[in-house]
């Protein structure tokens, strides 16, 4: 049955603990460290580094960035390390686009359950590198995207009724993803990047059933993003609605990532910490792109805006998304540390 | 942070003490909206949008949204909606509640709202658990529940009932599941009191205190409760109902109660109520011996009278207005609708008056203004509109004489009119109670009205347009071969060189139909759909206006070619399936064991010993009000705040008609009746002459549906309700049932007499006594005649929902629209010289208040539509029955697909 009567994991009440004492740390962008490797089809399909990809495809795989974790998987392993050792506490799978729905376009649906356990294993190993070498328990948190379909909006403008998917499709999904992380060692599942709040209510719903299974619950971090100016989701909720959209997951945290940078964030971040009790979490992107879709915020400068969530008192987790990079981790969690983190109740 | 109910649509709803009553809307709700419900079965979700939007914009914190309706699929209906709605910001800012009695609906639901929604409602109805199951999806959904205090044993309703059951539901959710407190909203249902019964006196005291108990002792959870049951022996008595109401809620929100279905136009402030009626009410609801002394309900009873429609009363009573001017007694008979003293009023204003015509233009005209006024406002409903009219004739009939006079002497000028219409039901067609409405309220707005009546030629109509020099042509069908007999005639206007507007209107007509196939037929002028009569005066009044025309012209075709559009796109984009494959998914019902009985008789049977007294308990009264445009379901009809006392007195004039045609024997109905042995093959039933079933008697064909079904619903045809042959033996029975001819030749006296509101109401008493015997045969049929239920004892009024076992569907209507099968039951019956009825060439029944079908006896035939069919099917039911395919395809036109819609996608 589902419940919200399960006990809790470990990991959980661990975080839970640590975020009443401090601000966490969460890892920057995977999407650009993996760009700077400038890796070609080959490499992507794993020729040469002895992980050829076992999943038969026609697709070119060149982007299809989750399925290195199966076939460059020391490459993704050395990534998720350098930002532990710039100070992350918890680190995200490769796994953002590792659902039945995204991979169609790759032609790789049926190789989604081992990319997610590839994702969080590989992520897993990084970690417990990174314990032994300083002696800091580490946290993976398994990434579930948005996917690229929207349940509560129509792609036709001309049949505002039409779903190009369905809410049992991305819980079936999800699903598996959930699954697969859980069963390659993640502690936490992050659901990011939430456009669509419904699509987010799938995944949600799908940790209640792996958790049902497992007998335990898994600490949930959710994280939407508001990319307009009205301060809206794509899907039109305001951050308190979104909230109490979100509520019934019980998240670990709930927060805002990607989008238009720190400081555009800061109104929504406030909304939300006024009204959900639980911790809040901020990952900005490195300011706006440039017009060649580069981000050219400098760690300092990132940083100094993450600060001003913490000196305000709003967050318990931060971290970077697109176009930040270790540098950027390190110094937010330097620019963050002289301040205590949000008061749980 | 406090433990509050937190909802969400697009926008937050937190429920905070200082909201001390949430008031749920339930106009989305087809059990709780007739207007709504027809709008959903006619899947008219953008008028259906429009009703939510207007409850939004007046203020609703949520929408309750139910589609517990019989005839559609409650689940697909509720999915479409709230996709649709989604799509609007301005609606989905507020958060929804998802009401079914099914959960497979409400399970549905869920998977649509992105945000927050309320699910109303689950029970522990059918054990622990089914309701822990449906709460947790519930929790993992993110809804908040309303829970019914109802267990297996049934609805609670005494304070321990009540209270324990709620307190057990809550410790399941609490404990057991980790559901928020705060997110449960208990329902401990609120039941009717001063119902004379004993036992029913202490409910309100029992709801009232276990609200109090549930909100001291269920720690944040919520109290909600529909509020109208509870007055419900006071149908009829609106200010005692709405007092009964703000009583109740005065003390049920006192004690917690803080969420409810209540009809906002039927509440009064507490504090406002009559002292005498107030105590009366709170003797009632807190069941108090009264002061007075006797019980509370006899108390109640006594003042209850005295309140009745008080308001009402006063005005036909009072005879004040007798003293005013004569101009002003003048508008007050129009609008009141009191032809009692009018001929005298008309005859003083005449002598006042320079020249009759002036009566008329002045005073008679300017009372219809202030009618036509508030009319278009819907302040003044239909009925009230046609007794004007009536006013208005009787009043016109007083100043004829000197008029002719006058013209007569000086050769004078007629009188001017704002336009001249023609209005005529189409050849084949003899349904003609819309069309005399559309004319009366036109007549009542100045124009003049040549009304042709009903199976009028196409020929005639132009030829009386052109002699009359008509501003524009009026037309009404009710049965689908009138909507080619329209298409030809716009085709006819346009090759004979008209360019007046063509009004389309009538039971089966629609707008996309004139959009997609009358309007591009005549492209000189300008065919518009009018919806019903409170439309017609605005549509003609553009249409005829010499500044609006041109503007208002080209936004209808504007309109019309986007819906054309529209109406090609989902057309192409419908799964249809090749006849073989829906046949492939026919439903197939398991005969084996199944036995029907035989019918006590076969051939036909003439009835004519109809009591007439007897068919009139049969009458289902809410098409009535439909007829007279007054949406509503009967008898909830009379407590609308709006129309409720226009449904009233019209109800309280169709009962003193009714008495009338009781006693005087106005109608002769005859019926005739007939059952076959009978076997499916195929698609037909076979009917065979004896029990031998060796020799075929006649055929019924019948069409299946080629709509793509979802997993498990079956393609169906009505041969698939009737046993195959070679399984068991079962039979087909028929009937045709009229009222008489007489209504007709009634209502052309009451025309005659100037009186268009009693020959409208004739008529449509006619149409339900047809109805109703349709209904009472049937029921004779079960019991007696085919007899495969000896013991069915449902009440007349209870056969309103049809829960009995068998249909009798009608050739021409949704499941079989092909009306020549008619043919066919006509000669099976010798129905003509039973019963009079004939058929027209577009095969209507005349007289118009008629009706036939067939009788199929198994438990799950149900009725369904055959909706859209393709060419295939076409041709082999042409090939099966004997049919030229260009016949076929001319009678099934209005469900045929198009016959090659690839080069129709090419085109386009």
């Amino acid at each position: 049955m589902l419940t919200q009567t399960l006990p809790r994991s470990t990991a959980f009440a661990a975080l839970e603990a640590l975020a009443r004492d401090r601000i966490l740390i969460l890892d920057g962008a995977m999407g650009t460290q993996i760009q700077q490797l400038g890796l070609s089809e080959a490499d992507f399909l794993g020729r040469g580094s002895g992980c050829a990809c076992r999943h038969a495809t026609d697709h070119p795989q060149k982007g299809n960035n989750d399925l290195l974790v199966l076939t460059q998987p020391q490459a993704i392993e050395e990534i998720h390390f350098r930002y532990a050792m710039a100070g992350a506490d918890i680190v995200e799978t490769n796994t953002f686009s590792a659902t039945t729905i995204a991979q169609a376009d790759y032609g790789l649906e049926g190789a989604v359950f081992d990319l997610n356990a590839a994702g969080a294993r590989v992520a897993r190993a990084a970690m417990d590198r990174a314990e032994a070498t300083d002696g800091r328990r580490r946290f993976v948190a398994g990434a579930v995207g948005p996917t690229n379909r929207t349940a509560s909006l129509s792609p036709d403008v001309n049949d505002p009724g039409y779903r190009a998917v369905t809410f049992d499709d991305l819980r079936t999904a999800y699903g598996q993803q959930v699954r697969g992380l859980i069963a390659g060692g993640a502690d936490i599942l992050l659901i990011e990047t939430i456009f669509d709040t419904l699509n987010a209510k799938a995944a949600i719903f799908a940790c209640f059933e792996a958790f049902a299974e497992r007998g335990e619950r898994l600490p949930v971090m959710i994280s939407g993003t508001i990319t307009d100016a009205s301060g809206r989701t794509l899907s039109g909720q305001t951050p308190t609605a979104f909230w109490h959209s979100v509520a019934h997951a019980r998240p670990f945290t709930v927060g805002l990532n990607c989008a238009l940078g720190a400081s555009a964030m800061r109104p929504h971040l406030a909304e939300l910490a006024g009204v959900a009790p639980c911790a809040i979490c901020a990952y900005p992107n490195a300011g706006l792109p440039n017009a060649f879709g580069q981000y050219d915020e400098t760690p300092d400068q990132t940083a100094a805006q993450v600060a001003e969530f913490a000196r305000e008192g709003l967050v318990n987790v931060v971290g970077g998304c697109c176009g930040t990079t270790p540098d950027h981790i390190r110094a937010i969690a330097a620019a963050v540390k002289p301040f205590p983190p949000r008061a749980l109740s | 942070m406090s433990r509050y109910l937190r909802l969400s649509g697009l926008e937050p709803f937190t429920l905070t003490p200082d909201i001390p009553f949430v008031n749920i809307g339930e106009r989305t709700n087809v059990t709780g909206s007739a207007r709504f419900r027809k709008m959903i079965v006619a899947r008219d979700y953008a008028a259906a949008l429009d009703v939510a939007r207007d409850q939004v914009e007046n203020g609703a914190q949520i929408l309750d949204i139910n589609m517990d309706e019989g005839l559609i699929d409650s689940q697909a209906a509720m999915v479409a909606f709230l996709n649709l709605l989604a799509a609007e910001p301005d609606i989905a800012r507020v958060p929804v509640m998802i009401d079914s009695s099914k959960w497979e609906v409400i399970e549905a639901g869920l998977k649509c709202v992105q945000g927050k929604p309320v699910v109303n409602s689950i029970s522990l109805k059918e054990g622990e658990e089914i309701f822990r199951h449906h709460a947790a999806l519930c929790l993992a959904y993110g809804a908040a529940v309303v829970v019914m205090a109802f267990d297996e044993e049934g609805q609670a309703d005494s304070f321990a009932r009540k209270t324990g059951i709620c307190a057990r539901a809550y410790r399941i959710l609490v404990e057991e599941i980790g559901f928020p407190p705060e997110d449960i909203i208990f329902d401990p249902n609120v039941f009717a009191v001063a119902t004379g019964i004993e036992e029913h006196d202490n409910y309100g005291v029992d709801f009232i205190e276990a609200t109090r108990w549930i909100r001291q002792n269920l720690p944040h959870a919520h109290v909600s409760g529909g509020v109208s049951n509870l007055s419900f022996s006071f149908r009829g008595n609106e200010p005692v109902r709405a007092a009964m109401h703000a009583v109740f809620l005065y003390h049920a929100i006192r004690a917690g109660m803080d969420m409810g279905i209540v009809n906002a136009g039927q509440l009064v402030v507490y504090d406002q109520i009559d002292p005498e009626l107030r105590e009366a009410c709170e003797d009632v609801v807190l069941n108090r011996v009264p002061k007075a002394g006797g019980t509370a309900t006899e108390r109640m009873l006594e003042v209850a009278e005295k309140f009745r429609g008080g308001a009402r009363e006063e005005k036909t009573r009072d005879l004040a207005w007798r003293d005013w001017p004569v101009e002003k007694r003048l508008e007050h008979a129009l609008v009141n609708g009191i032809t009692e003293f009018i001929e005298a009023d008309t005859e003083a204003a005449r002598l006042l008056a320079e020249r009759p015509l002036h009566v008329i233009e002045g005073p008679l005209m300017a009372g219809m203004n202030v009618v036509g006024d508030l009319f278009g406002a819907g302040k003044m409903f239909l009925p009230q509109v046609v007794k004007s009219a009536r006013v208005m004739k009787q009043a016109v009939a007083v100043l004829l004489p000197y008029m002719d006079a006058e013209k007569a002497a000086r050769g004078g000028e007629g009188r001017e009119t704002a336009g001249k219409i023609l209005m005529a039901t189409v050849k084949g067609d003899v349904h003609d109670i819309g069309k005399n409405i559309v004319g009366v309220v036109l007549a009542c707005n100045n124009y003049e009205i040549v009304d042709l009546g009903v199976m009028v030629p196409p020929q005639k109509i132009l030829e009386v347009a052109r002699a009359e020099k008509v501003d524009a042509i009026g037309l009404s069908g009710l049965i689908t071969p009138s909507l080619d007999e329209m298409v030809h005639l716009a085709a006819e206007m346009e090759r004979e060189g008209f360019d007046i507007p063509l009004l389309i209107g009538g039971a089966t007509t629609s707008k996309v139909h004139t959009a997609v196939k009358i309007a591009p037929a005549y492209s000189r002028g300008q065919a518009v759909y009018v919806l019903d009569a409170s439309r017609a005066v605005g549509v003609v009044g553009a249409l005829l206006s010499p500044t609006q025309k041109a503007g208002y012209q080209a936004q209808i075709r504007e309109d019309y070619a986007q819906i054309a559009a529209r109406h090609a796109r989902d057309e192409a984009a419908k799964v249809r399936l090749p006849l073989a494959a829906a046949r492939a998914n026919a439903l197939r019902l398991d005969w084996s064991g199944y036995a029907v009985p035989a019918p006590q008789v076969f051939g036909p049977r003439v009835i004519d010993d109809w009591d007439l007294a007897e068919v009139a308990r049969f009458i289902d009264w809410t098409p009535f009000f439909h007829a007279w445009e007054l949406k509503g379901v009967y008898p909830r009809i009379f407590e609308d705040s709006e129309k409720g006392e226009a449904a009233r007195a019209l109800f309280a004039d169709a009962q003193a008609m009714l008495a009338q045609i009781i006693a005087e024997r106005w109608f002769t109905p005859r019926a005739v009746v007939g059952f076959w042995p009978a076997n499916a093959q195929g698609d037909d039933i076979r009917l065979y002459t004896d029990e031998t079933r060796a020799e075929d008697l006649a055929t019924f064909f019948t069409l299946r549906q080629q709509t793509g079904k979802r997993e498990g619903r079956p393609n169906v045809a009505l041969a698939d309700f009737v046993a195959p042959a070679g399984t068991v033996p079962d039979y087909l029975g028929g009937f045709v049932v009229t009222a008489g001819p007489e209504e007709a030749e009634i209502a052309a006296r009451f025309e005659a007499a100037n009186d268009h509101y009693s020959a409208i109401m004739v008529k449509a008493l006619a149409d339900r006594f047809a109805e109703a015997m349709a209904e009472a045969l049937h029921q004779r049929v079960r019991r007696e005649y085919w007899g495969y239920a000896p013991e069915e004892s449902f009440a007349p009024d209870q056969l309103v929902g049809e829960p009995y076992r068998g249909i009798r569907p009608a050739p021409g209507y949704p499941a079989q629209p092909d009306h020549t099968e008619k043919l066919t039951l006509f000669r099976l019956l010798d129905a003509e010289a039973a019963t009079g009825v004939t058929l027209t060439e577009s095969m209507a029944m005349w007289p118009g208040s008629s009706v036939s079908g067939l009788y199929i006896g198994h438990p799950e035939a149900y009725y369904f539509g055959l909706a859209r069919i393709e060419q295939d099917q076409a041709a082999d039911y042409a090939a099966r029955k004997g049919m030229a395919l260009t016949e076929v395809q001319r009678w099934l036109a209005p469900v045929l697909g198009s016959a090659a819609p690839a080069a129709a996608s090419v085109a386009a």
